[in-house]
């Protein structure tokens, strides 16, 4: 048997409303643009999920790595004043 | 949390009920059990695709014939969503493909049995996507996370198989002797292919032990399929049908029903390659992806002269 393709990996992201975030679905195999999308809409949107859908070749996603997870989040940890809980009100502060 | 799971070993990852990723750590043999298991149950939902569309051009009125256009493009969309689920451990597709080719890797055996008349169509849905869908709900917090994932989207879908299977026995059963003559037969012989579809008995099923201890599986064949005969013998009984096993049995201490013996060697059988259709499934795989081949050919060059003229 010759060598088959069976063509390239997209990741499909869906918005299931217009105004809200792409959110990964998962992937399909296409040759191109045009064809990634017509099948990602037959493969994650044959009950009315989306309204609108992005493609990316997969190859193009640059992921951070399991390996530096530690180290790429650790600035974000010991900093708890960015959220509201860490801020003592005065008794009787309303609304804020 | 997340700095947590970085460091942590995969089998705690496993008794904690983390979700094992792709790029995680994992065992050889976690990951070849995997390939195994997804792989097949693509190529199932793809192979059960035929003894249904054999039925398309002969669906008794157009609501029919739409209902199993749209079911059966769903089982192509399943078996396109696992074999990405499979991809992410490393396999390709094509290699997926060319292994159900040389028949090193298998599909569910309930797929070799002919749909011999238009109640077949029913009690597929009924039985076997009914027998599916108890396995695939136990699935969907399987410890691999592309692999439950693919089941959340799939279970979402399959409801609607198994209704509407059961919704053509119920109108067999309700129309001429002849058409509940026609639906009897169509459950005498899926009942037992059905039972089977759950896999050899906990005492002599030789994969369980390891797929416990890593949560792919969670629940055993014989639990499994007495969920499955729990819940159809009511369903059977509100539409007249007989479940063609004599020593079928409730069993008040149990709250279960207690079935007769399950023939195994047929099941050997069918599984080596001696069921009325393994032969014709595979050469009707075979010859529509080689007939597919020169599409397949002409979007690549069509990709290739598209990045030339840009």
């Amino acid at each position: 048997m010759s060598k088959d393709t069976q063509l390239d990996l997209w990741e499909v992201f869906i918005q299931a409303k217009v105004g809200g975030n792409h959110v990964h679905a998962g992937s399909v195999h296409a040759s191109d643009g045009k064809m990634a999308l017509q099948n990602a809409r037959d493969i994650y949107t044959r009950r009315n999920e989306g309204s609108s859908i992005w493609v990316v070749p997969s190859d193009c996603i640059v992921a951070s790595t399991l390996s530096d997870t530690e180290m790429f989040f650790d600035p974000s940890a010991d900093k708890i004043y960015r959220h509201p809980t860490f801020y003592v009100l005065p008794e009787g502060a309303k609304q804020i | 949390m997340d700095v947590l799971i970085a460091g942590t070993s995969f089998q705690d990852k496993i008794d904690h009920d983390i979700n094992i990723e792709p790029k995680d750590v994992m065992p050889d043999e976690y990951r070849t059990h995997l390939i195994r298991q997804i792989s097949q149950h693509a190529h199932s939902e793809v192979i059960g695709m035929q003894p249904e569309g054999n039925w398309i051009t002969r669906a008794p009125s157009l609501r029919a014939k739409q209902i199993l256009l749209a079911k059966i493009q769903d089982e192509g969309g399943h078996g396109l969503y696992l074999y990405s689920a499979a991809e992410t451990l490393g396999i390709s597709r094509d290699e997926m493909i060319r292994q159900l080719h040389e028949g090193k890797a298998r599909y569910s055996n309930i797929f070799n049995y002919p749909a011999l008349t238009w109640a077949d169509i029913g009690a597929i849905g009924w039985l076997v996507d009914g027998a599916a869908i108890v396995n695939q709900v136990s699935l969907q917090k399987t410890s691999y996370g592309p692999y439950a994932r693919a089941m959340v989207r799939i279970c979402k879908e399959e409801s609607f198989h198994q209704r509407q299977g059961y919704e053509i026995m119920a109108h067999m059963m309700d129309g001429t002797a002849d058409q509940k003559q026609m639906a009897q037969d169509a459950v005498n012989r899926w009942w037992w292919p059905a039972l089977m579809m759950f896999g050899p008995h906990d005492s002599d099923s030789p994969h369980s032990g390891a797929a416990f201890r890593w949560k792919i599986k969670n629940k055993s064949n014989d639990e499994l399929r007495r969920k499955f005969i729990d819940k159809t013998v009511p369903q059977a009984e509100v539409i007249g049908l007989r479940i063609p096993d004599p020593d079928l049995k409730w069993n008040e201490m149990k709250q279960s029903y207690d079935h007769g013996k399950i023939n195994w060697e047929e099941f050997r059988q069918v599984i080596n390659g001696n069921g009325p259709c393994n032969r014709q499934r595979m050469q009707h795989h075979v010859k529509y992806h080689e007939e597919g081949r020169w599409v397949r050919e002409a979007a690549e060059a069509y990709k290739n002269r598209l990045k030339q003229s840009n």
